[in-house]
């Protein structure tokens, strides 16, 4: 039987990690692979690193970072972040990358969702959707794009199924609402999503206790968990949360 | 000297560093005079099953590939590896024809089906972690797999499968049941599962295989 996958995510700026890792016994806590690799101890399933370097112009050391990963790492990665076009993706599929996640480039051309899969695959396409609430409808959900800053009027759900239908391989799904918040996954809007559409979807945003990966998976109908800060603090190793969430009879690789 | 043979679809990168990984001398090449005089060769799985048969029968490599499989050199095919063992495959051929394949083993390699015999729903492609199981008594009892238990996970990433055969070692199940691992004769083996992305597991596969052909 498929497990359900939990992925840490680590976001990356100029090719070293950003946000805070709280790490014991790190050589270069800043350093993206290592880290990946002390995830693949705990049996993380794959990672994922974002790209958050503002500028094309340093897509150079995150060419590099795709490079030494597939090297370097004995999992698969994904990197996200930035992609305007199927030749920045190229870039990244030809130094190995085993997907790549789009965003806004995708929301504002959805045909770079139809013309990436159809080059690499649907399996190397993530769909990337940053969700928010909107205010006084309990179900509904707008896209946000330019990292959450901007409001596009773009029903999540609807988009979500669209993305799917265009080759998309999978949907990154993460709640604007609860990202940061400690508070859990938004597990209607993951579940409204996973229910529209026929590809696996990654949870992500809001994690504060182990118990909300497997909400993630249970009452959100999510193939797979995604947390941050959790992991890079230290506070969960991904192994305590594949044991809790087999626990709570979710199949998961240990 | 271990052939990872390039058939300029891809990315080898991660096959190549994983059987260096596991202490195994292995070298990138598309050359069919190296494939030739190479003590094992390794087919990695990159691409569609038509484009790369095409494109290694122009490369000259799918005849001396066979025929060193045939004589009996260690080989280890990797995903769409593991398809070109079959006679044919369905992918990228015109609707109701198939592409040759090596046809070391019987069998049309052909798409998963989105819903399994009970009629419920499978996500295609098959991307993520899945358990291998034995085909049968002795399959496990196979170099590639020992120290290995059954229902171990590695990852898979593919929508076309090969049909159970009594070449089947290994079984995985989606919305069927599939061969994770093949043994053509003595010496060559197929796997559907990417070993270099299977984290201690897939680096157990490869060290097996390596240690089987003498490379260790």
């Amino acid at each position: 039987m498929l497990a359900k996958r939990v992925i840490p995510c680590m976001d990356v700026k100029d090719g070293r990690v950003v946000k805070g890792v709280n790490f014991v016994n790190l050589r270069d806590a800043g350093d993206p692979i290592e880290l990946a690799q002390r995830y693949d101890e705990q049996k993380a399933d794959e990672v994922i690193f974002l790209d958050i370097t503002a500028t094309s112009d340093d897509r150079a050391t995150t060419v590099d970072l795709a490079s030494r990963a597939s090297a370097e790492l004995h999992l698969p990665y994904c990197v996200g972040g930035g992609f305007r076009s199927v030749a920045d993706i190229r870039r990244m599929i030809a130094v190995g990358a085993d997907k790549v996640s789009v965003n806004s480039a995708a929301v504002k051309n959805p045909q770079l969702i139809t013309d990436a899969a159809r080059a690499f695959g649907s399996q190397a396409i993530l769909c990337a959707i940053d969700a928010k609430r909107v205010a006084g409808n309990p179900n509904k959900w707008e896209v946000y794009v330019a990292g959450g800053r901007t409001a596009t009027g773009i029903d999540a759900v609807e988009w979500a199924a669209e993305a799917c239908k265009r080759g998309a391989g999978e949907i990154l799904l993460t709640s604007m609402d609860r990202d940061g918040s400690k508070d859990g996954f938004d597990c209607a809007l993951t579940r409204a999503v996973a229910r529209a559409v026929t590809i696996p979807v990654i949870a992500s945003g809001g994690v504060g206790t182990i118990e909300h990966f497997a909400e993630g998976i249970i009452e959100g109908e999510a193939d797979a968990v995604l947390a941050a800060s959790v992991f890079h603090f230290g506070e969960l190793t991904v192994r305590q949360v594949k044991e809790y969430m087999r626990s709570q009879g979710i199949p998961v690789r240990l | 000297m271990i052939a990872v043979i390039d058939y300029q679809m891809g990315n080898l990168l991660s096959v190549e560093r994983g059987l260096r990984g596991v202490g195994a001398d292995a070298r990138i090449t598309a050359d069919p005079a190296e494939i030739a005089a190479a003590s094992t060769i390794v087919l990695p799985g990159v691409g569609a099953f038509s484009d790369a048969a095409a494109s290694m029968r122009a490369l000259g490599q799918m005849d001396v590939v066979e025929r060193r499989v045939r004589e009996g050199v260690p080989f280890l095919g990797i995903c769409l590896g593991l398809h070109l063992m079959f006679d044919a495959g369905v992918e990228g051929a015109p609707a109701g024809e198939t592409i040759p394949g090596m046809g070391l083993i019987p069998g049309v390699v052909d798409r998963m089906p989105a819903h399994d015999a009970q009629g419920t729903f499978h996500k295609v492609p098959h991307v993520g972690w899945n358990t291998i199981e034995p085909a049968g008594e002795a399959s496990f009892a196979s170099p590639l797999f020992e120290g290995i238990p059954a229902g171990e996970y590695f990852y898979f990433t593919h929508s076309y499968c090969a049909p159970v055969v009594p070449q089947t070692l290994a079984v995985t199940s989606h919305s069927v049941a599939f061969s994770s691992a093949v043994r053509f004769g003595e010496a060559a083996f197929g796997v559907q599962f990417h070993p270099e992305k299977s984290s201690d597991a897939g680096a157990a596969v490869l060290r097996n295989f390596a240690r089987f052909a003498g490379e260790l």
